[in-house]
């Protein structure tokens, strides 16, 4: 399956893209953000983050879709 | 009403009044040149604007809910801010005070802590970071 994902803050620096289409067999938002952990060392674990599916706050065990955008939120730091 | 704007926040006007509002309270955020002992020079603020806007509006709406307010607005700016800019407004309409005040200061709390806005901060030492990044989900 194919998924769009999205970076902002530290995981954008690391990963140096703020997007990108990528080939997964991940089922879920956390076992891709794993696979992104071990491909591209970022930085952040997964217990602080937060996850959007197609614009909407999801769980990380929610089964993804080919097509799904996917959202790491780090911590948040508004105000 | 909740917005996301890149433009400074002095100029903005909140929607009007109603004739059945006693008191307004209005809570402004600037950025300071001091954040936990560092100098600070400079902010950049990032956000993820399509989620921001619908949680930013829950949050108004649970304002709503959850005190007796006549209007609640909020705005927050994004890009690169200079110490003293306006960072957030935000701004609620009550018939009393005591809830223009209890609401304002929920509305601030929960955009703090719930909206996907990143602060950067960049120290006059050169050094530079994300606020935020160390704190375990609750």
């Amino acid at each position: 399956m194919r998924v769009q994902i999205r970076y902002f803050a530290s995981l954008r620096e690391k990963r140096a893209v703020s997007e990108e289409s990528r080939e997964t067999k991940s089922a879920t938002p956390e076992e891709l953000y794993r696979e992104l952990q071990e491909a591209f060392g970022l930085p952040l674990p997964w217990a602080c983050l937060r996850v959007a599916v197609n614009g909407e706050f999801a769980e990380g065990g929610r089964l993804l879709q080919d097509g799904d955008e996917v959202t790491f939120i780090p911590p948040v730091a508004g105000g | 009403m909740f917005q996301i704007t890149a433009e400074p926040l002095e100029s903005l006007s909140p929607p009007g009044g109603q004739s059945h509002v006693g008191g307004i309270v209005e809570f402004i955020g600037l950025v300071r040149d001091l954040n936990e002992g560092r100098e600070v020079s400079l902010l950049e603020y990032e956000v993820y604007e399509a989620l921001a806007v619908k949680e930013g509006e829950r949050i108004l709406t649970e304002a709503g809910a959850k005190f007796p307010i006549e209007a609640a607005w909020c705005v927050h700016r994004v890009g690169r801010l200079e110490i003293g800019d306006l960072a957030i407004r935000v701004r609620v309409a009550a018939g009393h005070r005591a809830e223009a005040f209890d609401a304002c200061r929920f509305i601030v709390d929960e955009v703090k802590s719930r909206v996907p806005i990143w602060k950067k901060e960049h120290y006059r030492d050169g050094d530079s970071g994300w606020i935020g990044v160390e704190e375990p989900r609750a």
